[in-house]
């Protein structure tokens, strides 16, 4: 008993082909768009690794270019087939292939599946490593004059001003560093004497961050300096001021923007499996209708497609048998025979 | 068809990007040019579609003369829109002073009501103007100096029994606070030192500091400046697609008039497979441009209060000359 067994008429076996050739057509054009969004991914990754520790991982992305060429690939031929398929001199040649094609085409499948599943998966190392970058990217904010590091603090400060937040988990992470190189630090001065002396690593600490962390919509001009100090500016309570400084701080901001772009790269490599596997389907069809044609010569006649030749039970034993053939086979002559199942070829 | 919905897109475009930053313009004339594109995008299309109609038809001859009447005519209204695009492109280059003077003032308003973030209708300069110095990378109108003679910082945030603050507003006749600093959006963040926005002039007030020869503190471009070079590189971009798509459209009814003429030659006959010649004018442009003046006198005679007296002949062709609309 056949699965999902269909009867075809020389009509419908063009109406299928054509329909599955169109639908290739697109499936072609979704690979496109995977790749195009792998590269849109990488390109992100890149412009930020400097934030990452310069450690994180470019597999995901790396897996979808991959797998969006792949899936161009797979599609042209499979798209060629259909056509071929019309014309039945021409399907000849395809038709020693096409069960290798399918199981290729299953495998491209759950191949997409797991894709899919590390997109979403990723964000968790993406979290560390950000965490962890942009505690040093804050270190050496201030070192300017340090070949490697000079670019630091411009980077951080785009950061901030693009993505609107302020520190790691929030702006009071900015009183925990030095952030103002020693070379602009007067040392004969009471002031800067008093805070060096009064922390143990002789570090120049202060409530006030950079200028980066300021939002543009605040009533008043921005406060940087002496921010838990409510009596150093007029009319100012530091516990109630909101709209001074960003308070998000930049890893969860960060964390968020990539979040949301990898759950929507997922769910596009999501909808493609369901394409390639409605294609995948469409070609079976095609296949078992074309190899049961009643009368061999006419073209005209009748026949019946299914996805499974026996039902799924019946197949999945099929194929333990035959690797448990495969399997005794390698090993070394026992002279026993074995069960010969039927194997279905 | 397809480069009319281009110039379309683009009138689109460049009207939204001009809207966005409407709150420092003055005045919207300039909003012309890309008014005059989305018009004209809009009207080529649907010419395009008609010439296509048109182009159509003269394949069968007995479809062909119902358009006679309507050609001429057609053919007229096309060349006046099409040229209405050179219009446009001259007007997008005539009206670049008209723009550097209408964000001069729009500006300059800009930065006075900088403060007023209390006052309605105002409350959202100050974040136009930050959000703005920061994206365009610039500072006050035509430099820094712009803000020192502005009070940026409002009543409400100054301490007025503090002596600093009371020297500063006895120092100048309108008694405004004025300092030697400016907000933070000017901050320039490739600067290799934490920004330096208060004492600006003052040497003395920083650690190593000269303001004569720091040059990556705060952004040295004028926002005025910033501003005008950014438009007109878009309209620069958009300029040779209407050229473009100008020398199309006149291709396109070049073509159709000799289509039109050749046609004409071929309505009424039996044999369609007959040569005939085609043309853009039937006289030369002189004489044809005669012949319109005749024809538009003969119709306003037609229009006065009866006057029988027979038509002028070509011998008085400047006598009375009716006001045309």
């Amino acid at each position: 008993m056949a699965l999902m067994k269909v009867k075809f008429d020389l009509k419908k076996r063009v109406k299928l082909a054509q329909m599955l050739w169109l639908m290739y057509w697109f499936s072609i054009m979704a690979g496109v768009l995977v790749f195009s969004m792998g590269l849109f991914f990488k390109i992100e990754l890149r412009k930020r690794s400097e934030l990452m520790d310069n450690n994180e991982s470019h597999f995901v992305p790396n897996i979808l270019i991959g797998v969006g060429l792949l899936a161009c690939c797979l599609n042209a031929c499979g798209g060629k087939i259909c056509y071929d398929s019309l014309d039945s001199t021409k399907f000849v040649k395809w038709k020693a292939i096409l069960k290798p094609f399918l199981i290729c085409c299953l495998f491209f499948n759950v191949l997409l599946v797991v894709t899919a599943a590390m997109c979403f998966v990723m964000r968790i190392p993406l979290e560390f490593t950000l965490a962890e970058g942009l505690k040093n990217g804050m270190k050496y904010y201030k070192d300017t004059d340090t070949p490697g590091r000079c670019y630091m603090k411009r980077t951080l400060d785009l950061m901030q001003m693009e993505f609107r937040c302020c520190g790691n988990n929030n702006y009071k992470d900015w009183f925990e560093i030095q952030w103002v190189s020693n070379r602009y630090l007067d040392f004969s001065s009471k002031e800067v004497k008093d805070r060096i002396s009064s922390n143990v690593d002789g570090k120049y600490l202060m409530d006030g961050v950079p200028f980066s962390c300021c939002n543009p919509s605040s009533p008043r001009p921005c406060i940087q300096q002496q921010i838990t100090n409510n009596s150093a500016h007029y009319s100012y309570d530091h516990y109630t001021e909101e709209l001074n400084i960003w308070k998000r701080g930049c890893r969860d901001a960060l964390v968020s923007y990539y979040g949301g772009m990898m759950n929507t790269i997922g769910i596009l490599v999501l909808m493609v499996t369901l394409l390639q596997t409605a294609v995948m389907i469409g070609l079976q069809y095609v296949n078992t209708s074309l190899s049961t044609l009643v009368n061999p010569e006419d073209p005209e006649s009748e026949s019946e497609g299914w996805i499974l030749e026996k039902t799924v039970k019946e197949t999945f034993t099929d194929i333990m048998a035959k690797m448990k053939a495969m399997g005794k086979g390698n090993q070394v002559d026992e002279g026993a025979n074995e069960e010969g199942v039927a194997t279905v070829s | 068809m397809f480069s009319g919905a281009i110039t379309f897109a683009m009138g689109v475009f460049l009207k939204t990007e001009l809207h966005r930053r409407s709150e420092v313009m003055h005045s919207m004339d300039i909003h012309i040019v890309p008014n005059l594109l989305m018009a004209v995008g809009l009207a080529s299309v649907g010419i395009n579609i008609c010439a296509g109609k048109v182009c159509q038809d003269s394949l069968d001859p007995s479809r062909f003369p119902r358009w006679k009447t309507f050609l001429p005519p057609f053919f007229c209204f096309s060349v006046f829109l099409t040229s209405l695009l050179l219009v446009a492109m001259i007007l997008s280059f005539a009206l670049q002073p008209s723009l550097e003077e209408s964000l001069k003032i729009g500006l300059k308003n800009g930065i006075r009501f900088y403060k007023d973030t209390d006052t309605p209708g105002r409350c959202f300069q100050k974040e136009t103007i930050d959000r703005l110095q920061i994206e365009f990378q610039c500072c006050g109108n035509t430099n820094y100096r712009d803000w020192f003679e502005v009070q940026w910082i409002s009543n409400r945030y100054l301490d007025f029994t503090s002596k600093e603050v009371k020297d500063r507003v006895r120092s100048n006749v309108d008694g405004r606070y004025l300092l030697d600093g400016v907000p933070f959006s000017c901050c320039n963040p490739a600067s290799p030192r934490p920004c330096i926005q208060y004492s600006l002039l003052d040497n003395y007030a920083h650690y190593n500091y000269e303001y004569q020869t720091e040059e990556l503190n705060l952004y040295n471009r004028g926002c005025r400046q910033a501003l005008v070079n950014y438009y007109m590189g878009l309209m620069n971009t958009i300029g040779p697609c209407v050229l473009f798509d100008f020398l199309l459209q006149m291709t396109i009814l070049v073509s159709l008039r000799y289509l039109q003429t050749a046609m004409e030659g071929v309505i009424g006959q039996e044999n369609v497979e007959i040569e005939t010649e085609g043309y853009i004018l039937e006289k030369g442009v002189k004489e044809t441009l005669l012949e319109t003046k005749e024809k538009m006198k003969k119709l306003l005679q037609f229009a006065q209060v009866g006057d029988a007296s027979a038509t002028t002949p070509e011998t008085q062709p400047e006598e009375e000359k009716p006001a045309t609309a």
